[in-house]
């Protein structure tokens, strides 16, 4: 790796691949020791001409956590250099808050109650709510809704804009169902009580449809899931 | 040391007010030492229903704002020698003349000397909701088989199950239109129960003769044949503690020939 550790100790080591360069930055020096050597190495002794086309720059930071404004001047200072531009950073390592966001994203969370009239229930990852929705109740979930009881209410599956949510329900009976930013409610006939399981999904033409929820594992194979998705 | 129960339904008219005066009543006749209490601030009808209206002198309001005792503002009812009493609401002030800590206090000082506390809730969800279940220990949500007095009903089922003082509330299911269940235009019990979820206390037939008795100022259950009188009753008995089976709700059939009609049935 080190290839002039003769002369002086390498932090950078780059190499150039079709979609650009690649940055590998050691995660055992200083960041102040990283942020000289870039400078020195890219910035002062860049030779191109001005106005020559622009390069994405690849950085992989290794075991090194960068805060958002640390990243900001990594950014900054690599840009200096007229024709490098940063398009991504890659860690291996991240945050207690963002891992604890992440979990929160990806997690089932499991409730047993009834959400009854005027409450409302909010979960950041998949909702499996054991009880029933009454109607005028309300749950929310930045992914899937699976209900092992009547939904009665209002379900918002994917509320961040997560398109691809469905929303199970063992008694569909909906007032409302919503799933990212599309909407659809009951019809204003009542329909004839059906005993069978059933899954609301976007369909191609972006409207929410319901149907049996055997057909989810056509629509939907990423459910499907023994590791958790990243 | 006595219980405290609220007698709420959310909705207004669904009778509230008549079954909180019919099941102190029905207590009174059973031996118990109850209190009736009027929260409805402003809008007072309990004592109407009682008959016990021009004997107020003192209300709820005074107590609270020292004016005198509980004991001097509670109006006893002369028909169960010392078994009944009403502490009624104010009519002149509203809602926002006494705060839950105040009732807490006032309740928990009937609640010494009363086997039971009958609290008679306003609708709505508002101040006068909070009062009135601020001092209880339990809960009674009266609903009709309409389904915007369900809708209600559930709303204030959640409220209630979030306030951790009082028992899991339970249900009575008021003016029960046995023709028109079996027609399948009104809501049925199993229907209403399934949804709510919660405990069944008893169910009350519509009866005109609730009404009759109201107007005269004496609860039904002093009527002891009519329909309405006897499912208060057994309501009282399941508040004690018995276990009271839910009579069908059909018209039994009289007459030789559906009686036979039954024996072969049977087989």
């Amino acid at each position: 790796m080190n290839v002039v550790a003769k002369q002086k100790q390498q932090y950078v080591t780059i190499k150039g691949t079709k979609d650009g360069l690649t940055l590998y930055l050691d995660d055992r020096c200083s960041y102040d020791d990283l942020m000289k050597e870039i400078e020195e190495r890219l910035v002062k002794r860049s030779s191109v001409a001005a106005n020559s086309p622009l390069v994405s720059v690849h950085l992989k930071v290794g075991n090194r956590y960068l805060t958002p404004a640390q990243e900001e001047e990594l950014r900054a200072l690599i840009r200096r250099s007229k024709n490098l531009v940063v398009d991504s950073i890659e860690s291996n390592v991240i945050s207690k808050a963002e891992a604890i966001e992440w979990v929160q994203k990806t997690e089932i969370v499991t409730v047993s109650r009834i959400v009854r009239s005027g409450q409302v229930l909010h979960v950041e990852g998949d909702l499996l709510l054991l009880g029933d929705v009454n109607p005028g109740g309300t749950v929310i979930a930045g992914g899937n809704i699976f209900i092992l009881g009547a939904l009665r209410g209002i379900a918002h599956a994917g509320y961040a804009g997560n398109k691809e949510a469905i929303i199970a329900a063992s008694v569909m009976k909906p007032m409302q169902l919503r799933i990212g930013d599309v909407m659809n409610r009951a019809p204003d006939y009542k329909t004839d009580e059906r005993n069978e399981m059933e899954c609301a999904y976007i369909n191609e033409h972006n409207q929410i449809v319901v149907d049996r929820l055997q057909l989810l594992m056509h629509l939907r194979p990423n459910l499907t899931r023994l590791e958790r998705r990243m | 040391m006595g219980e405290a129960i609220v007698i709420t339904s959310g909705k207004g008219g669904v009778g509230k007010t008549t079954t909180t005066a019919n099941l102190g009543t029905a207590l009174a006749i059973l031996g118990k030492r109850v209190c009736l209490v009027d929260t409805d601030i402003g809008l007072r009808n309990l004592d109407v229903v009682l008959g016990l209206e021009n004997r107020i002198i003192y209300d709820l309001v005074d107590v609270v704002e020292g004016r005198c005792t509980v004991q001097k503002a509670l109006v006893k009812d002369k028909r169960f020698d010392n078994h009944l009493y009403l502490l009624p609401a104010a009519q002149t002030s509203d809602k926002s003349a006494v705060n839950p800590e105040q009732m807490k206090e006032m309740i928990e000082q009937l609640k010494q000397e009363y086997d039971y506390v009958l609290i008679d809730c306003p609708a709505g969800i508002e101040q006068g909701y909070r009062n009135a279940v601020a001092g209880a220990d339990e809960a009674i949500v009266v609903t009709t088989p309409e389904v915007s007095a369900v809708r209600d009903a559930d709303r204030i089922i959640g409220l209630l199950e979030a306030e951790e003082h009082v028992k899991p509330p339970r249900l009575i299911i008021n003016r029960i239109r046995s023709n028109m269940v079996k027609n399948g235009d009104m809501l049925d019990v199993d229907e209403i129960v399934m949804h709510l979820s919660i405990e069944l206390l008893g169910i009350i037939v519509d009866d005109e003769n609730v009404i009759k008795a109201s107007n005269r100022g004496e609860p039904i259950v002093l009527d002891p044949n009519s329909k309405a009188s006897i499912a208060y009753r057994n309501i009282a008995r399941r508040i004690l503690g018995e276990s009271v089976p839910l009579p069908p709700l059909e018209e039994e059939e009289k007459g030789l020939f559906s009686k036979i009609r039954k024996i072969f049935s049977l087989k």
